[in-house]
């Protein structure tokens, strides 16, 4: 039991929690205490401190603004006036805080917000559906297109889109650079005549692959009606991120064990046995770490490119809450990055434990 | 005793071993040839000859080891028989028929195990025999495999995956692939090399009860000098290279089948030995 409790933390990457699975078992006491405290007690105080320099340096950054704003009402307008802005800042209204940092309470406001403000939007899109679901009937039974809620999206329709986009973008640089890679691979004249393009086209920046895809999607879509931009943005983003896949798999396929390249020789082996037999289970460590680092660089250039191309998504939530300069926009920004950076780690913990799952070197990666 | 020794005296076989040998086994045909091989890697400062001028024939289930100093070019004999290594003038042939590259008529047993480690015990044996028997069932293909892995030892090992077996486990299941083949020539190049020497011991006695029954023609080479007589029916020595050749043959005349134990405890024992010692300590 407990030894099935500690494999499964194991393989979820919750191996910190093991001393606890253990001290409840009723094993070795202070060992496991000590265990505790440096794996369990210590990220906590790290996290603690981390909002304590995050609070103070909010606190000044919002007293030297609010300081700035008051002494320039002074000279500008006068004692009274100063004393208005004063009291007002201190009142706590909305109208006039100074527009800095957020410190993490606020910030903590801000992820409520959003979340009310996603449940008001969830259940206005329910009644519309209720509302429309007759009308709706009746407009497909005579030919005619429904009729679809189009309000704004809240803050978790955002990560879904956002998500839905990088995974588009990941499945096209897994299918695009995958094969490439282990053709490249397998003949060393493939490598040498196209290692050129790959080298000049990697280190290309975001922003000028998200141009050139929109020059070529919107001349082939120029008669559709679907959503370009969704297209234009996830395609981007496969664009970006298949480079880590594409030589990670060229050099997995082109390093493969002489011994077993050998065997495969002496057994006469053919072409397409010794690719799916031999090959490609010895490479694909290596094209693991690959798709690992195309995936969280998807992740990464998603927000610029969403950011870019006006698509719908983290990205350009993260935008116009910036242009949009309300009062809680900074701290909305700031909710955002902990999202994005939430989410990014996730992605990389679920491709780290498909990885342990199906290779056949169970010390590869951390 | 399970033995006895034919001709005592040594001394008058080390003269014309050739003769000898062709007058000994006149109803065995020639296996495996080599005429006038030779090999040469260019390198910046001119050509560097590796072999040159080498004879060798191996005569039907014959086993033959090969012993000689590092670097003088065994490994690269015996990966040219195997046909991973392209011969540079010369001709090998297997029954008459000079071979163009490698394929499963040549068996080779590699100095590491060479193992796939994601399949399994009987997943790697499969690999071969599928290529060899591909018109039987899968049925018998793999009883084909469970038979051999069963006689290297490994019955209750079938379906480990390949890296969770010791190194000497690993290597059973090499000699296992080799045999399973069924192939006219088994290569092995220092096959136990990398094993400490009480496994080394186990393997040999595993290999040889395996080649007992099987009767396959086996070149192997090896630095050890009590394996090879061990093992082998000639011993083959070559000189150091550069332009490495046969250096001379020593027919080792011990009976079949060998007990470790009797062909320790025999006279003849330690003349065999020293002659391959002092021909390598020349």
């Amino acid at each position: 039991m407990k030894d099935a409790i500690l494999r499964t933390l194991r393989f979820l990457g919750l191996g910190f929690l093991e001393p606890v699975v253990r001290l409840a078992a009723g094993e070795d006491s202070k060992k496991n205490t000590i265990e505790i405290l440096k794996k369990i007690v210590a990220p906590i105080a790290s996290i603690l401190l981390f909002l304590g320099v995050w609070y103070t340096g909010s606190k000044s950054l919002f007293n030297t603004e609010a300081n700035y704003t008051i002494e320039k009402a002074r000279k500008e307008q006068g004692q009274v006036e100063a004393d208005k802005v004063k009291a007002c800042i201190e009142s706590g209204d909305l109208s006039c805080q100074p527009n800095t940092l957020p410190s993490p309470s606020q910030v903590w406001a801000s992820y409520k917000l959003l979340l009310k403000d996603h449940n008001t939007i969830t259940a206005d899109k329910k009644a519309f559906k209720l509302r429309t679901a007759a009308l709706n009937e009746k407009r497909v039974a005579q030919g005619k297109e429904p009729i679809v809620y189009t309000g704004r999206p809240s803050f978790v329709d955002q990560i879904k889109t956002s998500i839905k986009t990088v995974f588009a973008g990941f499945l096209l640089a897994l299918l695009i650079a995958t094969p490439i890679g282990i053709i490249i691979g397998l003949s060393e004249t493939l490598r040498t005549s196209f290692n050129w393009l790959i080298q000049i086209l990697k280190p290309v920046s975001p922003v000028v692959w998200l141009l050139l895809v929109f020059m070529i999607v919107k001349t082939m879509t120029k008669d559709a009606t679907g959503d370009t931009s969704f297209i234009i943005s996830f395609i981007s983003v496969g664009l970006c991120s298949m480079w880590a896949t594409l030589v990670n798999t060229a050099m997995g396929v082109s390093s493969v064990d002489k011994d077993y390249i050998n065997v495969a020789k002496v057994l006469k082996l053919g072409a397409l046995q010794k690719i799916f037999k031999v090959i490609l289970p010895a490479s694909l460590p290596l094209i693991f770490t690959g798709l690992r680092i195309t995936l969280s660089v998807a992740w990464m250039v998603l927000i610029a490119i969403e950011l870019l191309a006006q698509s719908p998504g983290l990205g350009s939530f993260v935008w116009e809450e910036f242009q949009n300069g309300a009062n809680d926009s900074n701290s909305k920004i700031i909710v955002a990055m902990f999202v994005i950076g939430f989410i990014g780690f996730l992605l990389d913990r679920i491709m780290l434990t498909i990885q342990k799952f199906i290779s056949f070197d169970k010390n590869e990666g951390i | 005793m399970g033995f006895l020794v034919k001709n005592g005296a040594l001394e008058t076989k080390k003269m014309e071993t050739k003769a000898i040998l062709q007058e000994k086994f006149p109803s065995k045909e020639v296996l495996l040839d080599l005429q006038n091989l030779k090999k040469v890697y260019p390198t910046p400062n001119g050509d560097y000859v590796v072999l040159e001028d080498l004879n060798l024939q191996v005569k039907k289930e014959e086993f033959i080891t090969i012993i000689g100093h590092s670097g003088c070019g065994k490994t690269t004999m015996l990966s040219m028989i195997a046909g991973l290594n392209e011969i540079s003038d010369g001709k090998i042939s297997v029954l008459g028929s000079s071979i163009k590259g490698p394929g499963p008529d040549r068996g080779v047993i590699f100095q590491s195990p060479s193992l796939m480690p994601w399949m399994t015990a009987l997943e790697n044996v499969m690999l071969g025999v599928n290529q060899v028997f591909p018109h039987g069932t899968k049925k018998e293909r793999e009883d084909i495999c469970r038979y051999y892995l069963s006689k290297v030892g490994l019955e209750g090992a079938f379906d480990k995956r390949a890296s969770e077996l010791s190194q000497g486990m690993q290597q059973r299941v090499g000699i296992a692939r080799a045999f399973a083949i069924k192939p006219k020539v088994l290569l092995l190049d220092e096959p136990f090399g990398m094993l400490d020497s009480l496994t080394r011991g186990e393997l040999q006695d595993v290999l040889i009860e395996i080649w007992n029954k099987e009767k396959i023609t086996a070149v192997m080479i090896t630095h050890d000098v009590d394996e090879a007589i061990f093992l082998s029916d000639r011993v083959v020595m070559m000189t150091s290279g550069p332009r490495a050749k046969i250096g001379d043959i020593l027919p080792i005349e011990f009976q079949r089948p060998r007990s470790r134990k009797a062909v320790l405890a025999h006279e003849d024992y330690y003349a065999y030995r020293k002659h391959l010692i002092d021909f390598l300590e020349h």
